[in-house]
């Protein structure tokens, strides 16, 4: 990230063009045309015409198997009059706050923990152990691990005379539970994110910092924070992101219930496209989702000056 | 301060974050690919709605797919005899788990990947056959003389709409109670005691006190016991297999149609009576028991499901189909017998249920298809099926077959087959449109109810409403 700063920008070439004739084609720029041209190609093929495809199946009545037909936006005034697509948003929101400050506030910790107590590979490679097992691994263990009848954290629980809780099985815990369960699966990789974002501070700041005086608490607040607000914005983008698309982990635990309480935007999706025959329906909730994610991410950048550095 | 270009960078991501998952739910099917199959689905219907098809000669690969494993070794053997008579066909098997199944089968219509022919469910054809996706086999049965009478019961009209018919009826099954003979020995109850018992919504007849009584909290008191503890409850009276739904095969059909309870009028009905409250009062009546102590609740067996805890020794009874006695007399570390079901206001009532063989309409070689799914529906095959003892066969000598499987390894399995004689004793599976909305409805209404979240009859009531306006 700050190492884009040290790059030669534009105006500090050698031979700038003359001022009022800056040329849009220069040599460089086509250069970095041909470089990118994979990468753009594969994202106008897999990305930019699916989703553009999208907007048009939003307005069908497309059931997977029959030939669609264009139905305007019937689907989007259907969307607003439908409880569970309301309740589908709610739930999301609900997840996103149980997961993203605790999950953001333990990387920062724990980043701060790494990069200041130990060098050790061995604990910064346990850190993101969890991140590298695929989710469904992750969803299968922790389903069975809490399980009520026969999951190990309910028979330690009963050893320690506490009533057995049905984690996953009972709609006021299924959400915190499943936040939890993904928190422990991405906490490390978050971390990892913000130590790398914690090297690039240089050393001689803090050194300054402690000659005049200045404690560990205050380093942590008056330097590493202020500094490292450029990747926390990415980090944050980023993960709420994530979090509102978070899919996996209920496909194998919950599968939206208990009732509806984990019945989240992207399962209602899913249940909507394969499940109910509905895919122009479900399209138009991916795009509403889409909406909300660029507004919200858009905000998040503007609010925490995603553009500038302190540096 | 220095200017660093992050934003760009950013919207670059986050654009391409977001639009992966728009893709990722609008991209799976290819347009051409769509098409093709309904073109196919056109072309295969307007062959098959004409005249009867030729007989040509058959040849070549037929894939075939089935969700349960304990049956895949008697259809790889039906395979097997059916390829040394007919060397031109060659019939590959590939077997998923249930919810893998559905989806794969479905998806695999959309990208012109799907199976020649499939096993398929009450629950499904009938949305699989309103968007053309399988074929009508009505004709070949016709041409080539298939008896629909060698079938058990009405499991062929199942199969069948308005002249055309769907797939040809393989086996069935009804639902029974299983026991724990430990359980029972440790309470002084026999066998005989379980299949007298009667039960009605109200107080729950002897089959309530029969739950109440296997039910054992940790100091060794059972439920009917004043000193009863149910929050520490170390074996439950009865376990069932999660909510069950729209349907509740396994888990409250056989109360509920005891009240004389039905959940439509019949065949492709097009108004359900969940709003009944006859079925008000059943559902009420588990959901007490569960709050009770004496079923194990919702929350303990929705993930993983109650022949899972029933195995693992924590309940006494637990209700379920025939397809499962395999599972749970070989895989259970105690002794498991079945008794019949409770006897209940109007009788003993079981769902009398069949899966068939669909062909879907954009397989490349409907004949020799036809000729699997025909000699999967043939006595042959029946036979060879029932010798496994997996399941029941349509046809009465494969269920003799069946019967002598089991009875050599000592089991007996009359609590089902009694069940589906008895005069009245079976009711049908409610095959209707809509299928899966009635089931994404009826879901979170049962499981609320269960859960003790909400009254049964105020959520049926709704929930009712809303089932009965798809059909508008």
């Amino acid at each position: 990230m700050t190492a884009s700063s040290q790059l030669p920008t534009g105006t500090a070439l050698p031979a700038p063009p003359a001022p009022g004739r800056r040329r849009l084609i220069t040599e460089e720029s086509v250069t970095a045309l041909f470089f990118i041209l994979p990468s753009l190609l594969g994202f106008i093929l897999f990305y930019a015409m699916p989703a553009l495809r999208g907007v048009w199946i939003s307005m069908t009545d497309w059931d997977l198997l029959t030939d669609a037909s264009f139905i305007g936006l019937q689907n989007y005034s259907r969307l607003f009059q439908d409880a569970e697509f309301w309740n589908a948003l709610k739930v999301t929101l609900y997840y996103v706050v149980l997961n993203i400050p605790l999950q953001t506030i333990l990387a920062v910790v724990i980043a701060v923990l790494m990069s200041r107590l130990t060098k050790s590979m061995l604990v910064r490679g346990l850190i993101i152990l969890p991140w590298l097992l695929p989710p469904v691994v992750v969803g299968l263990l922790w389903l069975w691990l809490l399980d009520p009848n026969i999951g190990i954290v309910n028979v330690a629980l009963k050893s320690l005379g506490l009533p057995m809780i049905a984690f996953l099985g009972l709609p006021q815990y299924a959400m915190p539970t499943i936040a939890m369960i993904n928190i422990w699966q991405y906490v490390g990789y978050t971390a990892l994110l913000i130590f790398a974002g914690l090297q690039s501070i240089p050393g001689s700041v803090y050194e300054a910092a402690s000659i005049d005086g200045a404690s560990e608490n205050q380093m942590f607040w008056r330097i590493t924070i202020p500094l490292l607000r450029p990747v926390l914005v990415f980090v944050l983008v980023t993960s709420v992101i994530g979090s509102f698309q978070i899919f996996d982990t209920i496909a194998i635990t919950t599968k939206g219930g208990p009732i509806n309480a984990t019945k989240v935007m992207n399962w209602y999706i899913y249940e909507q496209a394969f499940t109910r025959y509905n895919m122009g329906y479900s399209t138009t909730i991916s795009i509403i989702l889409f909406a909300i994610l660029v507004f919200i991410s858009l905000a998040q950048m503007r609010l925490m000056r995603a553009g500038e550095s302190d540096m | 301060m220095k200017n660093v270009r992050l934003l760009p960078l950013t919207i670059l991501l986050i654009l391409s974050m977001v639009l992966a998952a728009c893709g990722g739910n609008s991209s799976a099917p290819a347009d051409s690919s769509s098409s093709d199959t309904a073109a196919a689905g056109s072309d295969a219907a307007s062959s098959d709605s004409g005249a009867a098809p030729d007989a040509a000669e058959a040849s070549g690969t037929v894939t075939y797919w089935l969700w349960d494993s304990l049956q895949l070794p008697a259809y790889q053997k039906c395979a097997d005899d059916f390829m040394a008579a007919n060397p031109s066909i060659t019939i590959e098997i590939t077997q998923s788990g249930w919810d893998d199944y559905w989806s794969n089968v479905q998806t695999g219509m959309v990208a012109g990947t799907a199976p020649d022919v499939f096993t398929d469910h009450l629950a499904k054809y009938p949305e699989f056959a309103a968007k053309g996706q399988l074929v009508d086999i009505q004709p070949y049965a016709e041409r080539d003389g298939v008896s629909l009478d060698a079938y058990i019961g009405d499991l062929a009209d199942l199969w069948a709409r308005d002249g055309a018919r769907f797939g040809l009826p393989k086996d069935w099954d009804t639902v029974a109670i299983a026991y724990n003979q430990e359980a029972l020995d440790a309470a002084g109850v026999t066998a005989d005691d379980l299949n007298s018992l009667t039960w009605n919504p109200e107080d729950g007849g002897s089959f309530g006190e029969m739950l109440a009584q296997l039910t054992v909290d940790a100091n060794g008191n059972n439920g009917l016991s004043a000193d009863f503890d149910k929050s520490n409850i170390t074996q439950y009276g009865f376990i069932m297999d999660a909510n069950g739904g729209a349907y509740g095969q396994t888990q409250w059909s056989w109360l509920a149609e005891t009240t004389g309870w039905t959940y439509n009028d019949g065949l492709y009905d097009t108004k359900y009576y969940y709003d009944d409250p006859r079925f008000a009062a059943t559902l009420q009546w588990v959901a007490d028991q569960m709050a009770a102590g004496f079923i194990m609740p919702e929350e303990q067996v929705s993930s993983l499901g109650g022949s899972a805890a029933f195995q693992s020794g924590q309940g006494a009874l637990h209700a379920n189909g025939s397809w499962m006695i395999g599972q749970l007399t070989s895989q259970s570390p105690f002794t498991v017998g079945f008794a019949r079901l409770p006897e209940g206001p109007e009788g003993r009532k079981s769902m009398f249920n069949g899966l068939a063989d669909s062909i879907w309409v954009g397989s490349e070689n409907t004949e020799a298809a036809w000729q699997w799914v025909k000699y999967l529906a043939s006595q042959e095959c029946a036979d060879t099926v029932g010798s496994y003892g997996v399941v029941f066969p349509a046809q009465q000598s494969g269920v003799d077959n069946a019967l002598a499987a089991y009875e050599e390894r000592g089991l007996d399995v009359s609590a089902f087959t009694e069940q589906a004689l008895e005069e009245g004793g079976t009711f049908l599976f409610p095959v209707t449109d809509h299928a899966s909305e009635v089931v994404a409805i009826m879901n979170p209404a049962v499981q609320s109810i269960l859960l003790g979240q909400s009254d049964a009859e105020s959520a049926l009531s709704t929930a009712n409403a809303e089932v009965n306006a798809l059909f508008k």
